[in-house]
């Protein structure tokens, strides 16, 4: 691999790298705790809803807008869900209808934005005090409103239950997310092979076999690692499975659909959008709705994790979702960045906190360390778009 | 006899890959109104820039001669305080700053440290009376008209006490009473001794105020006309007869259809410029046939384009469009795409391709929907088709997963082509085809333009290259100000008969 391919992939693995080193200090620094079972499996579940956020922020970046409002859109809906509950709802019933309010939500902004021509960064700053207002409203009468079902507070605390545990039982262990892990490697060494086959059957330029066996062979440890790790904990925790199954669908959606690329094509270029045929209107809406939709699923997950819906659920979140695109590589020219980097950005993020705490870092001193990580990443990425000429 | 006050004395001016200005001579003689004329990208408004110091000394060979001093600006505040103003097509003025607060932008009246505003609205209002205009000065800028707003930039160029006043075609956005008034001004201004350079497109004013008229044609200066040998025939002569570099590729076997589309009494309204800019226009392109349109810049061809594909959102269209003889609304460029047209835009970069994604993204961006099985985009299938249109057009990349940044201009051009060719229209609109290409990729692009014509496509070419019309089209139409003033069969045209008609 030569000097210009590096540079070239730098922009793409640069945050992977720093993740790890980040990992690496960490857990010298604190003798180990810092990868231990038990504080991977909090930091996961700590970085979810953000990351649920950081997903739908992602696509909102991508296409030159910003959303402001939906750490107070999640606070919001995440208190409507309890008092649903409370109500004596269904559990199916209230997430449905949490998330069919927060593509409501997602219309309303869109509406502002796409059809009134009202630049994103104030519509959704008015819609963070809208929505500060509407959590304030809710919660103010009875203050915090405790959530008692078992099966929605799992989705922020809960882990995935371990049904092979009366066949195989080695002590102390998750088989089942053993298990799950095994079957996610074989079926990305299947997926990536067909791939490769695929390109073959074209004849087409594919990486070197050493390259992609390396890719393989990394990517497999990686996944079996951190399995292997939290099955000495918990398990996979549901928070982590939404996690997943969330960002392996909007990965899909972006590359593989053609609305997915529409949204790409508006980000890149809105004019020759327009005139390419796409209706940026509509897709804006989409982007919007999706958004909030989202923002309902992390007010969700952040109501079951503390099992209470609070006066001030959802303060910040809209920040650390934005940092957490950035850090992960999403331009903030527009145009350009990926799912799966938000989610790197998102993790790099919390295992800063998380590892600064362990460390006895103040409080202080860890915003100042984030600033400057966010800091460093955007003058990287426009670093790298330099060089590019 | 009045003596020489501006001399520019063989100025050079090269851009990377061309010659803007090729030792161009200039004189002006003081108390004059000497009009500069040529086609389109014949270095007028190089030269100005290079007066007026927008080009700094030093990025230019040549010199500027003022009162028999050569002069060395570095910026276009130098130049002003050699007595020197100039007033751009598109005017400079802030809208939301009242008369008097923009005549004295950047040139305040001050007491002490502070503005003093009322001897700026007292001096401000000598300047409007100056250029006649009856206006309130405390009046917001957004709420006049064009052609008041161009006298404001007048008064504001003359309250600095200026000697020259440079007009880059002042009349383009004005109707014509207001265009009128404007050359009266000039005139007026002339007897108070202000010298006036005017680069305009309009022969017949032209030939009514200039005492002194100088051709540039391809960056060179090619003629000097004192006011008692103006005449039009003259000037158009002098204008044309650019060089013909590009040899057209033959047409082997013409077959010209039925009407394919037609567009009848069509208006548009631009919002961005609060006016008409296309009035009562009757076009047809025919089965097989290459269509040209010529015009000056700002005649309203890429305007016209841009109206039929669809760009309500920023015009306001009225009028009929007949597809094959059947009435066809469109209202977003995908109601065009599917009634089978395509535009390949002036702009690339602007409004064709997306600068940051791959070639092949950039080719299918248009026809995605034909890719797709089960919801899911075929991504080797899309590869594969990038490929076979980078060997058909010849697009000289690394690989189709090249980011199109980083591609030449001609080759960007062919993305832009092929990414309509994809999609497969019937009627395909060119919007400049070859600007700022070399001429190898114009061969090229000439070449498959003929193809695709013989194939039975309909091709609109918009062009201000006069060679390339003539080259290229069965039939032109000429467009000036907003409406057609001639239709010519491509074996009739000649150059001087489109630049009469494109000049009316």
């Amino acid at each position: 691999m030569n000097i210009r391919v590096l540079k070239q992939n730098a922009r793409d693995y640069g945050m992977y790298i720093a993740l790890l080193v980040i990992m690496v200090t960490f857990t010298i620094l604190t003798g180990g705790i810092f990868m231990s079972p038990r504080n991977l499996s909090n930091l996961f579940d700590q970085t979810g809803y953000v990351a649920v956020l950081a997903v739908g922020m992602t696509l909102i970046i991508i296409i030159r807008h910003i959303d402001l409002s939906v750490g107070f859109v999640a606070g919001f809906l995440g208190a409507v869900a309890a008092v649903l509950l409370k109500m004596g709802v269904g559990l199916p019933i209230v997430l449905a209808c949490t998330i069919i309010v927060g593509a409501i939500i997602g219309i309303y902004h869109g509406w502002l934005v796409a059809s009134m021509g009202v630049p994103s960064f104030v519509a959704s700053l008015a819609g963070m005090f809208i929505f500060r207002g509407a959590l304030l409203r809710i919660t103010e009468g009875t203050g915090t409103i405790i959530v008692e079902s078992p099966f929605f507070n799992a989705l922020g605390n809960g882990f995935i239950p371990d049904v092979f545990k009366g066949l195989i039982s080695i002590e102390k262990v998750h088989v089942l997310t053993i298990v799950i892990g095994m079957v996610a490697v074989v079926a990305f060494i299947i997926g990536e092979l067909r791939v490769r086959g695929q390109k073959k059957k074209y004849n087409f330029e594919d990486s070197t076999l050493d390259m992609f066996i390396g890719k393989l062979l990394f990517i497999s440890a990686l996944i079996l690692f951190f399995c292997w790790k939290l099955s000495q904990y918990n398990g996979i925790s549901w928070t982590v499975v939404i996690v997943i199954v969330i960002v392996g669908a909007y990965h899909f959606f972006m590359n593989n659909t053609v609305l997915g690329r529409h949204v790409y094509a508006i980000g890149g270029n809105p004019e020759a959008a327009e005139l390419s045929g796409i209706k940026v209107k509509a897709v804006t809406y989409f982007v919007f709705v999706s958004m909030s939709a989202l923002a309902a699923l992390a007010g969700i997950m952040f109501t079951a994790r503390l099992q209470s819906a609070t006066t001030t659920a959802g303060t910040g979140f809209e920040l650390d979702a934005i940092a957490s695109a950035y850090v992960g590589g999403v331009s903030a020219a527009g145009g350009v960045g990926k799912v799966t980097g938000t989610i790197i950005g998102a993790i790099v993020m919390s295992s800063l906190s998380n590892g600064m705490n362990l460390v006895g870092v103040g409080i202080s001193y860890q915003y100042i360390v984030r600033g400057l990580i966010l800091v460093i990443a955007v003058l990287f990425d426009i670093q790298s778009r330099r060089v590019k000429i | 006899m009045s003596k020489t006050i501006l001399e520019m004395s063989h100025i050079t001016k090269e851009f990377p890959g061309v010659k803007a200005l090729d030792e161009v001579t200039f004189k002006v003689e003081e108390g004059e109104i000497h009009c500069l004329v040529g086609e389109n990208g014949a270095g007028k408004s190089t030269l100005m820039k290079v007066l007026s110091g927008v080009y700094p000394h030093g990025s230019y060979s040549g010199d500027i001669i003022i009162d028999g001093k050569i002069q060395q600006y570095s910026s276009i505040r130098d130049s002003e305080h050699a007595g020197l103003a100039i007033i751009y097509q598109e005017l400079a003025l802030i809208p939301d700053l009242s008369v008097y607060e923009n005549i004295y932008l950047g040139n305040e009246q001050k007491k002490g440290s502070t503005i003093d505003w009322n001897e700026t609205i007292r001096k401000a209002k000598i300047q409007l009376d100056k250029v006649g205009l009856k206006v309130d000065p405390s009046m917001k800028i957004r709420n006049l008209g064009v052609g008041k707003q161009q006298l404001i930039e007048i008064a504001k160029a003359l309250s600095k006490d200026i000697r020259i006043l440079i007009l880059d075609e002042p009349t383009a956005a004005l109707n014509d009473d207001d265009s009128d008034n404007l050359l009266n001004l000039i005139l007026e201004l002339k007897k108070q001794g202000v010298t006036s350079i005017m680069i305009s497109h309009k022969l017949k004013e032209v030939l009514k105020i200039a005492d002194t008229v100088t051709i540039l044609r391809d960056g060179k200066t090619v003629n000097t006309l004192k006011r008692a040998e103006l005449h039009e025939d003259i000037i158009i002569k002098n204008m044309v007869g650019r060089e013909i570099e590009n040899i057209f590729p033959k047409r082997q076997n013409k077959a010209i259809g039925d009407i394919r589309l037609e567009v009848k009494n069509w208006n548009a309204y631009d919002f961005a410029v609060s006016r008409q800019i296309l009035t009562d226009v009757n076009i047809n392109v025919r089965k097989g046939e290459i269509l040209g349109i010529a015009g000056l810049m700002g005649a309203g061809r890429t305007e016209f384009a841009l109206s039929i594909f669809g760009n309500s959102k920023n015009y306001k269209v009225s009028g009929d469009l007949f597809i094959d003889g059947k009435k066809t609304e469109i209202k977003h460029p995908l109601d065009a795409i599917k009634a089978g047209l395509a535009y390949v835009s002036e702009d690339r970069k602007r409004d064709g391709l997306i600068l940051d994604q791959d070639v092949k993204q950039n080719l299918s961006i248009v026809s995605l929907k034909n890719l797709v099985k089960n919801f899911v985009i075929n991504k080797n299938e899309e590869i594969r088709i990038a490929e076979t249109y980078r060997k058909n057009l010849k697009i000289k990349t690394p690989s189709v997963e090249a980011q199109v940044r980083k591609l030449s201009g001609g080759n960007q051009q062919k993305v832009s082509l092929g990414k309509w060719l994809l999609s497969d229209p019937d009627i395909l609109i060119l919007d400049e085809p070859t600007r700022g290409i070399d001429v190898g990729a114009k061969y090229e692009i000439y070449t498959i333009m003929n193809k695709l014509v013989e194939e039975g496509m309909s091709i609109i070419m918009i062009s201000s290259e006069l060679p390339e019309v003539l080259g290229m089209s069965d039939r032109i139409y000429v467009v000036c100000e907003g409406r057609v003033t001639g239709e010519i069969s491509g074996s009739d045209a000649t150059q001087e008969k489109i630049m009469k008609m494109a000049t009316v």
